[in-house]
């Protein structure tokens, strides 16, 4: 393999993924390197999954500009990479008549960022279109424009997009040096070095040390926590909206949501924390999110709980989205301190990061260029009769292997052949939900690994959760030595 | 398709109920629908022995248990389909998936849910810590173990004393595998007698009785677990916490029924048992759709299992032939003190067969205490008994000529005299 | 004079048995509070057994592992003895339920047989 490139990416979360899926529209070589075994490995797998409307952000940041642009930018690229969305608004409750005034003051700020169609709404209003709300309502800012996302596909989309476009992509390679030299930059990885006329850092919570190791003008991040809860499919429709408490200045608080699949989530916390690969759930944080969840909505059944999970945001000290080339370091490009709402910025944050790379290096459009790329086949949601047709001439689209999400041997198989395809439980579970259920892959885990081990080609008992040393099993029984 | 009973799982629940109802009626067309490879079930995993003393007057392995009723469904000509996952339940259609017919609909007269219940996962326990490989429901490690043949792990600590769990402490040891030890919330164990001296005590395997993981440790796999005393409330006790190094974490905590396809399609549930609230016969609120084994509650002994869902059985098969009784004497059953729950929850005197067997579970352990079986206010037993425990089911049993008085209410209770 | 401590497998009670030991002779038996706990007592200090439940290997099965246990149980003291003959063995499919696939386990004299069918791959 030639070992140059025009762009490297360093990290395929969600930001260096939709950077390659814009950075592909030109005629340029792309290489994304990732230190883990997939993308979406990062905070672009565990969040809330919202598409903000931009009411937050202090206006004229780029956390404004970016959440805003992404707002409009999302409906559009959600049906060009069949990512599911749903545009279901968002209320921001309070529940202290002292503090009414503090949804004004958002809502001014949200009219200057000019997010579209916000109302703010009494407490009889907001009782109608969400009935389950706390009884102690004041009043709430409304935003029509916020919505859910399935954070999982919204990456994978990206990068098989950005893939299928000619972008290459290293899993399992941790950047370990950057240098430059003769007017390009070396991308060390410890057993290669990559060659590249630009470089973007997308490296979440690891930007920090991947820009100060070019830079003198050092950044630093730091890794904030936040627990989740997620509760079963059984609650769908108990609440309607995204629902936040008045924010914060570590955050937006703790939402209660429904998902883009029907599920609840309630969270984050938000606890500064040290490690940056590590994010456990905590027992404190599990009591935290209760908490938050019941002051907004009431008789929520937290008791059907399907598992907890933890995310670490990327916030750097600025408290702001750095997008720029770093300070002396020409064709050195951060997207650095990349916390919330950095998920519905990301295809902001793409197009912007390819303008300024382009123009740096004088790129030009290609001729063809293909942004459609389709999800797996999912029968569940197909009309009858092509699931009918589909099944005929793929049987695997008829056997159920995960029993709580009703996901066929066929999807499995698709998720692993695919580009960029699945190679680890995770992998699955991330690109067909086979294992997400109630069940928490209690029945299917070990379906899966027979279906892995039989499309890669691999032994069962190397077949990893998530890459590295994660295998489920550590043998087989009757084995001598 | 068009099936006079459709059993909807064919594990020991819906083996016992498609036997039986060909057993009242050789001519009824009955079908299983199987999610799995095969029949049996649960029981495929179980290769322990203790199975089939109340049935078979033998001691069995799950795996032989099963074949008992396999090798009879050939001769009363009942029908299966596996790999078939049935996606709707009504009164009289079954919808299910298969990769040879597609999406496919069987129209019926009557419909056994038998699709037992899956474990408590990780998630819905809320244990705090990283989320590494290495962290099994013990049920699913005996899948591996026993059918996949693949070791989960080499050093463990089990969460959950129920009888899985146990027998999952036992199986990984003679696998080789270092069990360090058994971990109970409770102050007490969930699981048979038997099995902790066979499982633990034998292996000199240590029961930690009111003691609780609180953090897995380990990015990749597991590494370490803290665990922690609990207080009353099942709290942590700071100071108390003890860090066990070990690859794999197995959770036996609980089984819940699988109720999606009962819920959908409209059965009432109890949710005491998180399964169908039915009557003498098994049937559910839904007329003609009757529910047996671990989805209708969960069980200790699978003797008990197929006992009753041959119940369901035969009923399903009288419901069919609309053979019903003349309307008469409705007796509900309710809960007395210590009492969680009965199976049935009411009796339609004029339907019952010979016997009722009233099935529980207390709320609590007590000893030398007396389980009470009262007729509206009556008395009409009074049974000592050394000991009731959570994990054992209870059952009284009345004959019919007994209830021929036909009470409005029969009141269950346990007291202390 | 040896005391041994052992628990009631018979009922939830789980009465702790003591039972005081000269030698191989019995001369007493406490704790118990029924008649089978004292029967229970009385065969597991004599002659302490337990049936054995494992998987053996298989070849040219549709399955490589199939469960199997002894026919009689074993002496408690021999358990391991036994697991490591069974883990040593193989036997080939087509298997039936019943079939003898270790004659004399371990040297105990008891046979080793399978619980589950395995058709030919």
């Amino acid at each position: 393999m030639d070992n140059s490139f025009d762009v490297i990416i360093i990290g395929a979360g969600v930001t260096g993924c939709a950077v390659a899926r814009e950075l592909s529209r030109f005629d340029c070589s792309v290489l994304v390197i990732e230190k883990d075994e997939d993308v979406c490995c990062g905070t672009s797998k565990a969040n809330s999954g919202i598409v903000h409307a931009g009411y937050d952000a202090k206006p004229g940041t780029l956390k404004a500009k970016m959440n805003i642009r992404g707002n409009e930018l999302m409906p559009g690229l959600c049906q060009e990479l069949d990512i599911p969305f749903k545009q279901i608004g968002s209320l921001v409750v309070c529940t202290d008549e002292a503090n009414r005034e503090g949804i004004d003051d958002l809502y001014a700020r949200g009219i200057t960022n000019e997010v579209p169609g916000m109302k703010i709404l009494s407490a009889g209003e907001v009782k109608a279109i969400e009935p389950n709300i706390s009884d102690d309502v004041v009043c709430a800012l409304f935003a029509p424009t916020a919505g859910v996302i399935c954070p999982f596909r919204l990456n994978i989309a990206l990068a098989e997009c950005a893939a299928q476009n000619g972008v290459e992509f290293k899993f399992d390679t941790k950047v370990t040096g950057i240098r430059s030299s003769g007017g390009v930059w070396e991308v060390d990885t410890g057993d290669a070095v990559y060659i590249a006329r630009a470089v973007i850092n997308a490296a979440g919570c690891h930007a920090d040390d991947i820009h100060n190791l070019v830079s003198d003008k050092k950044l630093h991040i730091t890794p904030r926590r936040g627990d989740y809860m997620l509760l079963d499919r059984s609650l769908d429709g108990f609440v309607k909206h995204v629902i936040f408490p008045q924010p914060t200045k570590m955050g937006k608080g703790i939402l209660v949501t429904p998902t883009v699949h029907g599920n609840t989530i309630v969270g984050p916390t938000a606890v500064d924390i040290e490690s940056k690969d590590e994010a456990p759930v905590t027992a404190e944080g599990l009591v935290k999110v209760q908490e938050g969840a019941v002051k907004n909505v009431k008789g929520l059944q937290l008791k059907q709980v399907i598992t907890g999970f933890s995310g670490l945001r990327a916030h750097e000290d600025g408290g702001e989205f750095i997008l720029e080339e770093a300070d002396g370091c020409p064709g050195f490009f951060d997207c650095v301190g990349i916390e919330s709402p950095g998920l519905t910025a990301c295809p902001a944050i793409g197009e912007y990061m390819a303008s300024l790379v382009s123009e740096k290096l004088a790129l030009k459009q290609k001729d063809t260029w293909n942004g459609i790329c389709k999800d797996v086949v999912k029968p569940v949601e197909l009309p009858s009769e092509e699931r009918e047709k589909l099944i005929k001439e793929y049987p695997e689209y008829g056997r159920i292997i995960c029993r709580c999400e009703t996901i066929t041997e066929g999807e499995i198989i698709d998720a692993i052949r695919r580009p960029l395809g699945a190679k680890s439980l995770d992998g699955v579970k991330r690109r067909t939900r086979a294992g997400m259920g109630r069940c928490q892959g209690g029945f299917c885990s070990p379906r899966v690994m027979d279906i892995l081990s039989r499309e890669l080609g691999v032994a069962l008992d190397s077949i990893t959760k998530s890459g590295g040393n994660s295998k489920i099993v550590t043998g087989r029984t009757k084995d001598e030595g | 398709m068009k099936a006079d009973i459709v059993i909807v799982g064919g594990g020991p629940a819906g083996l016992a109920a498609a036997i039986a109802a060909a057993k009242e009626d050789s001519n009824l067309n009955i079908l299983i629908l199987e999610r799995d490879r095969e029949l049996g079930g649960i029981l495929n995993q179980c290769i322990h022995n203790g199975f089939g003393l109340h049935t078979f007057n033998e001691e069995l392995t799950g795996p032989e248990y099963a074949a008992r009723f396999e090798e009879q469904l050939d001769g009363l000509g009942i029908r299966y389909m596996l790999d078939t996952m049935v996606l709707d339940v009504a009164s009289s259609v079954v919808t299910a998936v298969n990769s040879k017919e597609g999406v496919f609909t069987v129209d019926c007269g009557a419909v056994v849910l038998c699709m037992g219940c899956r474990e408590r996962p990780r998630g819905a326990l809320n244990i705090p810590g990283l989320r590494p490989a290495g962290v099994f429901t013990a049920g699913t490690a005996q899948r591996l173990v026993n059918i996949e043949g693949f070791m989960p792990g080499k050093e463990v600590v089990i969460l959950g004393s129920g009888d899985i769990g146990l027998i999952m402490a036992r199986r990984m040891t003679l696998e080789g595998a270092k069990v360090k030890a058994v971990c109970e919330l409770m102050p007490y164990s969930g699981g048979l007698k038997r099995n902790i001296v066979q499982c633990l005590d034998d292996f000199d395997i240590p029961l930690l009785l009111s003691h609780t993981v609180i953090d897995i440790k380990g990015k990749e796999r597991v590494t370490s677990v803290v665990i922690a005393e609990v207080d009353e409330k099942s709290k942590p006790v700071p100071g108390t916490e003890q860090e066990i190094a070990c690859d794999t974490l197995l959770l036996s905590c609980g089984l819940i029924p699988e109720n999606e396809l009962s819920r959908s399609a409209g059965v009432k549930i109890n949710p005491a048992t998180n399964g169908p609230v039915v009557n003498e016969s098994f049937e559910t609120s839904i007329p003609g759709v009757f529910a047996c084994g671990n989805v209708l509650h969960v069980h200790d002994l699978v003797d008990y299992v197929s006992e009753e869902s041959g119940r369901a059985g035969r009923s399903a098969a009288r419901f069919v032939k609309a053979n019903k009784a003349e309307e008469g004497p409705v007796i509900n059953i309710k809960n007395g003190n210590g009492v969680r729950y009965t199976v049935p929850s009411f009796v339609r005197l004029n339907e019952l067969e010979d016997d009722l067997v009233i099935r529980f579970r207390s709320g609590n352990v007590y000893k030398d205490s007396y389980i009470n079986v009262l007729f509206d206010g009556e008395t009409k037993l009074h049974r000592r008994k050394q000991i009731i425990t959570p994990g054992e089911m209870e059952q009284v049993i009345l004959k019919k000529e007994e209830l021929s008085g036909a009470p409005s209410e029969i009141l269950i209770e346990i007291t202390e005299n | 004079m040896e005391k041994r401590e052992l628990t009631c497998i018979n009922c939830p009670m789980g009465c702790r048995i003591t039972v005081t030991m000269e030698g191989d002779d019995i001369i007493v038996i406490e704790g118990n509070t029924c008649k089978r706990g004292f029967v229970y007592a009385t065969n597991e200090v004599r002659s302490p057994v337990r049936t054995v439940t494992t998987t053996i290997k298989v070849t040219g099965g549709t399955v490589d592992r199939v469960s199997c246990k002894t026919k009689e149980p074993v002496p408690k003291g021999r358990i391991f003895e036994v697991m490591e003959a069974i883990n040593k063995a193989s036997c080939k499919a087509p298997i039936a339920i019943g079939d003898v696939l270790i004659e004399d386990c371990a040297g105990t004299g008891i046979p080793v047989i399978a619980t589950k069918v395995v058709s030919p791959a």
